[in-house]
């Protein structure tokens, strides 16, 4: 057991169970209970933030290393600085300064950091599956940061904690996620996680960018799920908009003929959030491209959440990082 | 080397013979079928056993020359006698690609000096398999290579595959295609469905195959060539091999144990002994493939033996290698998993495999090679890939119990592998 000064600063060691699980690979088998701890936890996490002196010691003497494979700033940083707040020490490692660029393989990088007796490594990856690899061979607790096309299990935490926020619930509502889904992590497990929760989730894209059986993706509440390549009718009455990345690497797979044309019938302007509800909100889990899928006006607008989806980042991944290693 | 087989049930279905009697083997050929009283020579007992034409595994991939590591011809002729099979068929994409007689010839005495199994090589059809000119397919045929092709990688170029199957005429030799449309399967590592979505893989879609299957049925109808469609795996493919059967065509088709036993639900977890080329396919896919071995659809069941050192297969399952160690397990599978009669099997695994191949024939006849497989099709057992006669691991059917195994292997009149209690 930690010791743990500043009792009266500290509302946490009133929470009471910790995930049970090792590893947290994605939002498909994760159970409501599990996932309401988390943003829970979140919940007590975010004054911290806002604090003058943004620390507490809860995972002192703890080490957690960014075991990154893949370009990534907001999620690196927003791990870090949860790692930091909650004092672990954290490590970052990308794949240009480790020995993975020397030709080390995936599995030996990880039984390396093993040995240095890491408690929670935080894996991004191009492949999809590499963290479940991974976990089957470390002690260390494996939190999966974005694994190829499959999963972004604290994306969808920290968009379900904004929406839960703004919205009140995570049932009853009809969320429309826009954009490149075939490619999407974001958008499988937002979708798992919303429609486990009992909302409608609305996938909208063009059908070149829309995986086989996406329909069948859901192993419970499938009547949740919707598919639709119109994106008034994903829109119309909409609770939540979520727009995904266009990834400009793409376009050589003549996914779609143009940006330009892309922005006609699936960039969100102005005129086509008017047919949302309107108390809708615009998340986006970034970097957006502005003019590409989302206009400046929306991002920049009133109904925009994409600055309180990152504020939120940092509060789940406390609570993500408590929850496995604060036991 | 001569041998007496004793009171096996002798099944041949080419002599449709199927009665418990003796085999005399004299100098490696078989001699005489019927009860025999002779006690000059040693006595294999078969009592309660099947006794069949030689399996012949026609498709897979021994590794020598080139990437000795995951297997040698010795450790892959090993491993076939232990599966059962007296003889392999052994693909051309070793390094370098067996696609000129030195190559081949290599083969056939490496082969001769170390495998306990027959080893049969196929040539590639073209220059480095690169599917742009044609490899010396005579020359090669002088050597001793019994068909052609470039599996693991189709022969996108339809006017050059039209040439080989013409050309392949010459030496009554199958053309073997990988039916594969390389610019639909671009970058794929599984099978096109809800699991790759669910997943976050890149498909390979069905249609990738049919596409292939269905320009190549229609070359093979145009040049009157020796067709040979290479590990089937999608429903549309067995349908429509059964359609130019019903035309007349000379095609065949093979299917393997891992296409008719899984599904690509086997991904589930990145296991990349579920990463094969074509895919583990849906279960409709698998009831098709199953309907087409019991039909005659398909001609043949092949393993499509892949082979792998541990060290590729423990990567990402992006970056894993396809393929998988098949020769042990293939017999015990189709025993298990089909409900075909026993002729039928025999039929599966030697006879018509014998036929699509330009080899000599071997089994029961009065005067050929010796070459037996003795089966026993109520022995109870479980595979442990650790006591594999491969040097690869890479299975994914390690621990399985099946019902029926090869117990005995007969290659020229001589015991080369023996498994009784």
């Amino acid at each position: 057991m930690l010791f743990v000064p500043f009792v009266a600063n500290f509302p946490l060691l009133l929470l009471g169970t910790m995930l049970t699980r090792k590893d947290l690979l994605g939002i498909q088998d994760l159970s409501h209970e599990e996932i309401l701890e988390i943003l829970d936890t979140a919940g007590s996490f975010q004054e911290v933030s806002t604090r003058p002196i943004k620390k507490v010691p809860t995972l002192r003497g703890k080490t957690v290393i960014n075991l990154f494979f893949e370009a990534s700033t907001r999620t690196r940083t927003s791990f870090e600085i949860a790692g930091k707040r909650l004092s672990a020490d954290v490590v970052n490692v990308s794949s240009a300064t480790s020995s993975v660029s020397k030709g080390e393989t995936l599995i030996d990088t990880a039984r390396t950091l093993d040995a240095m007796a890491a408690d929670c490594v935080v894996v991004r990856h191009s492949a999809s599956g590499a963290p479940h690899t991974l976990a089957k061979l470390t002690k260390a607790s494996i939190v999966n940061g974005g694994d190829g096309a499959h999963e972004h299990p604290t994306q969808a935490l920290l968009d379900a904690f904004t929406i839960r926020e703004r919205k009140g619930r995570l049932n009853d509502l009809k969320v429309a996620i826009i954009g490149d889904v075939s490619h999407s992590r974001v958008a499988r497990s937002n979708t798992h996680l919303l429609t486990k929760f009992g909302s409608h989730v609305w996938l909208c894209s063009t059908p070149t960018l829309m995986p086989a059986a996406i329909e069948k993706i859901v192993c419970e509440n499938g009547e949740f799920l919707h598919i639709t390549n119109s994106m008034d009718e994903a829109v119309r009455d909409a609770d939540v908009i979520m727009m995904l990345r266009v990834q400009f690497e793409r376009m050589s797979e003549s996914f779609f003929p143009s940006v330009r044309e892309y922005f006609r019938y699936y960039g969100l302007s102005r005129e086509r959030a008017e047919g949302a509800k309107a108390d809708v909100i615009i998340m986006h889990p970034g970097p957006i491209n502005r003019g590409v899928e989302i206009a400046t006006d929306v991002a920049d607008g009133p109904y925009s959440v994409i600055l309180a989806q990152v504020s939120a980042g940092v509060a789940v991944r406390m609570a993500i990082l408590y929850l496995l290693l604060g036991g | 080397m001569d041998l007496l087989v004793k009171n096996g049930r002798v099944v041949d279905p080419a002599q449709k013979i199927d009665t418990v009697t003796d085999v005399v083997i004299r100098g490696g050929k078989v001699r005489s079928i019927g009860a025999a009283n002779i006690s000059d020579i040693p006595v294999f007992d078969a009592a309660g056993l099947i006794v069949a034409p030689g399996f012949f595994d026609m498709h897979v991939h021994l590794r020598e020359p080139g990437t000795e590591e995951a297997e040698t011809i010795e450790s892959g002729g090993c491993a076939a006698v232990a599966g059962g099979f007296t003889a392999v068929a052994a693909m051309p994409n070793t390094k370098p690609p067996n696609d000129n007689p030195s190559i081949t010839r290599h083969i056939v005495s490496e082969a001769r000096r170390s495998s306990p199994a027959r080893v049969f090589p196929i040539g590639a059809i073209t220059k480095e398999q690169k599917g742009e000119t044609l490899a010396e397919i005579g020359e090669m045929f002088e050597a001793g290579i019994s068909g052609i092709s470039d599996d693991g990688m189709p022969v996108m170029d339809a006017r050059l595959f039209r040439r080989a199957l013409e050309y392949a005429r010459l030496f009554d030799m199958p053309v073997i295609q990988h039916c594969e449309d390389l610019h639909l399967s671009t970058a794929g590592v599984m099978h096109e469905g809800m699991y790759s979505t669910r997943l976050g893989l890149k498909g390979i879609p069905a249609a990738a195959e049919e596409i292939m299957v269905s320009r190549d049925l229609i070359l093979a109808e145009m040049t009157r060539g020796k067709y040979h469609a290479a590990h089937l795996s999608t429903r549309r493919a067995v349908e429509m091999v059964r359609q130019a059967k019903a035309c007349g065509l000379r095609v065949s088709a093979e299917g393997t144990p891992h296409h008719f036993t899984l599904t690509d639900a086997a991904v589930a977890d990145y296991d990349t002994n579920a990463k094969m080329n074509p895919p583990l396919r849906s279960a409709g896919d698998v009831a098709a493939l199953v309907e087409g071995i019991q039909d005659g659809t398909i001609d043949a069941i092949a393993s499509d033996h892949a082979p792998h050192h541990i060290n590729l297969k423990m990567l990402e399952f992006d970056r894993a290698p396809f393929g998988i160690t098949g020769l042990e397990t293939a017999v015990g599978l189709a025993l298990t998993k089909l409900q075909v009669p026993v002729a039928r099997l025999i039929e599966l695994f030697s006879t018509n495999p014998q036929k699509i191949m330009k080899v000599p024939s071997w089994g029961l006849f009065q005067g050929s090679d010796a070459d037996l497989t003795i089966l026993d099709l109520n022995r109870a057992w479980a595979f442990d890939v650790n006591r594999s006669r491969s040097r690869s691991r890479n299975s994914p059917f390690h621990g399985w119990r099946l019902k029926g195994k090869a117990v005995a292997t007969i290659v020229g009149g001589k015991v080369v592998y023996e498994d009784r209690p």
